[in-house]
């Protein structure tokens, strides 16, 4: 394999098949990698706490652009989701003593389950009429944990206990730095295991879905099958972001899961980009960076602006509706393609194209 | 001329030459107030490119979905002649027919138009590859083995049509007539029992026509395949068919060697009648 100016040459699939396959992307990846492992060193714990948050919202964002970006299938019943993983884990620790490992791995596995369940209306449904029908399904998972005294005591309420691993409960002083560990090595294996995902087959048949699912049934996909694979598939990433929240923040309640919830995660998949599992993690930062970013900005301009600052919910709700719309009108394809292209533009220069 | 030996063999019919490998019996379907077929039957015997002709609207992109399952018939039968006897296709759903080795081009391009070239292709593999989620998650041992076993196969089609060009290019932004190409790409790499080409020379000049037709009969001549190729101009078919079945409203109105067709009255006037309307 040799890399010019002109392009990159395999002598095999196998190279080909690499995902990294330039000195440049190599390098690009130890500079993250680096980065990751310095991380909690070089920020304080609140903004370390920040930095979790992303974690788990890119988890969740992972999973969703998983079903909406790549294989087609309209969804707003992410909160119900995320619940069912936050419900199940919580529950599974507190009441039936379960260790936190299991307990997670159990949720991915239930939300998956439900994930498959309420994708059963994409079996007939496309497009707007099946985002109806997820918020069928959002508001169903929620009603369910509101209501059902077994679950909750009726008050879709759960409080969970510290972390506690192998027997090891994580002190209050380090518990921001030891989160970091758990929730960034959790995030890496979302995002491998969902690139791998879409250089095999199974992941090609769901873009094929996507795409054109006539084709797709002419050529021997299964569009059963496909379509509630992909449910359980992106559910069982949601499950684990939202077993993630409840040990994290330590309450389950249903207001955490709210169908704003759905909207705002659908709008971490179209600012990052949709079909790209790099713009998942992009788009999730950016999100859940803004009302922090817009909080600080606001306490800088205190005495030059203060309507910035006494108004501070309604401007960060203004800002989150604006972005979504500047990026729906000028790029619709996400932070991602900004990014390729200023990684073209630098490995082209200095020509023009 | 640079000959090359093929490692695969892209036809997967065991059907000997000359014999029915798919048989359409009496099939009758309708929409509403059209019968868009009327009592059609025809033979497709292994290693013959069969031509289906007819004017705009006589039925032929109906017949060919109705043998992929994309339509059901209401009357009929249509028999895939295999190794192990024969199966009827009627009431099996798409994906099943592909599996047993129908494979099928669309009257306007069908392709996966975010994928590139490459990938398209690979999905003409799909049911012949696993879909086991854990090692697809982990690119470990099968998922990743798989990937490049197929790939093989797959260069020999790009190499059989000549993509190798536009390998890695998103098939969104293809020409007509190499879009066209890919589509046929996609459908060899099932490795099919019979190929379905609906109108695949559509909408092209004389030249570029030419050169699809080529394509044609090497994937019929080199790799042994059988052919339904539906046509809405006569003259290119008549060169490259060994057998022509006409439809007009629904009906057939001749069946035949070309030299033969050619010449039937009821052929001539559906074609005459199309250029007075
Ligand atoms: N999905 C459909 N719904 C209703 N009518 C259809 C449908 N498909 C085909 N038809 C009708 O069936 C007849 C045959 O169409 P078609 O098979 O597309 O003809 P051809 O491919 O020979 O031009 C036409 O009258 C067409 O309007
Ligand atoms: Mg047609």
């Amino acid at each position: 394999m040799a890399a010019t100016a002109a392009g990159v040459f395999h002598t095999s699939y196998a190279s080909e098949l690499r995902l990294r396959h330039t000195s440049a992307e190599r390098l690009r990846l130890v500079l993250v990698v680096a980065g990751l492992l310095t991380l909690p060193w070089l920020v304080n714990p609140y903004w370390l706490g920040i930095v979790n948050t992303i974690g788990i919202a890119a988890i969740g964002a992972v999973g969703l652009n998983i079903l909406v970006g790549f294989t087609g299938q309209i969804s707003l019943g992410q909160g119900g989701f995320l619940a069912v993983g936050a419900f199940t884990s919580g529950l599974l620790v507190q009441r039936a003593g379960l260790p936190v490992p299991l307990a997670m791995a159990a949720a991915v596995l239930v939300t998956a389950a439900v994930g498959a369940f309420f994708g059963l209306p994409a079996l007939r449904l496309k497009g707007l009429y099946l985002a109806i029908a997820t918020i069928a399904s959002q508001e169903i998972i929620i009603f369910v944990v509101r209501r059902w005294g077994w679950l909750t005591g009726g008050q879709g309420f759960l409080d969970v206990d510290r972390l506690t691993l192998f027997g090891w409960r994580v002190p209050r002083t380090s518990f921001e730095f030891v989160w970091y560990w758990i929730i960034a090595g959790l995030a890496v294996l979302a995002v491998v295991t969902a690139r791998n995902l879409f250089r095999t087959a199974l992941g090609r048949s769901f873009m094929a879905v996507r795409d054109h699912d006539i084709a797709a049934s002419a050529i021997g996909v299964d569009l059963t099958r496909t379509k509630l694979m992909a449910f359980a598939v992106s559910s069982g990433y949601v499950g684990l972001a939202g077993a993630l929240t409840a040990h994290y923040t330590q309450t389950v309640t249903w207001e955490r899961f709210t169908i704003d919830v759905s909207i705002q995660y659908l709008a971490m998949i179209i600012v990052g980009g949709l079909g790209s599992v790099a713009g998942a993690v992009y788009g999730a930062a950016f999100i859940m960076l803004l009302p922090p970013l817009l909080a600080e900005l606001a306490d800088a301009l205190r005495t030059r602006v203060p309507l910035l600052a006494d108004q501070l919910p309604a401007v960060q709700a203004a800002a989150f509706g604006l972005v979504i719309v500047l990026f729906l009108l000028f790029e619709p394809r996400g932070l991602d393609r900004i990014w390729r292209r200023v990684k073209d533009y630098v490995r082209f220069w200095p020509f023009r194209y | 001329m640079i000959t090359r030996e093929y490692r695969f063999p892209l036809n997967s019919s065991t059907v000997p030459a000359g014999e029915p490998v798919l048989t359409v019996s009496d099939v009758g379907l309708r929409f509403g107030g059209v019968q868009a077929l009327d009592g059609v039957g025809l033979t497709v015997r292994q290693g013959q490119i069969h031509a289906v002709i007819g004017p705009n609207g006589a039925g032929k992109s109906s017949l060919l979905n109705c043998v992929s399952g994309l339509y059901r018939p209401q009357r009929g039968t249509i028999r895939l002649t295999r190794a192990d006897g024969a199966v009827d296709l009627v009431g099996r759903r798409p994906h099943q027919i592909a599996r047993l080795g129908l494979a099928r081009s669309f009257q306007n391009i069908e392709l996966f138009k975010h994928l590139t070239v490459l990938e398209n292709l690979m999905l003409g593999r799909h049911h012949r590859m696993s879909h086991a989620l854990l090692p697809a998650l982990a690119w470990f041992g099968p998922a990743r083995r798989q990937e490049i076993e197929h790939r093989a196969l797959v260069e020999e089609v790009i190499d059989l049509l000549e993509l190798q060009v536009v390998r890695h290019q998103p098939v969104g932004a293809l020409s007509y007539g190499y879009a066209k190409r890919v589509e046929l790409g996609r459908a060899l790499c099932m490795q099919p029992a019979v190929l379905l080409l609906d109108e695949p020379m559509a909408g092209m000049n004389a030249e570029e026509k030419e050169s699809l037709a080529r394509y044609v009969l090497d994937v019929n001549e080199l790799a042994g395949v059988s052919v339904v190729l539906i046509e809405h101009d006569m003259d290119v078919v008549m060169d490259i068919s060994h057998t022509v079945t006409v439809l007009d409203f629904g009906r057939l109105i001749a069946d035949g060697p070309p030299e033969q067709v050619r010449t039937d009255p009821a052929v001539i006037n559906a074609y005459l009648g199309e250029a007075a309307r």
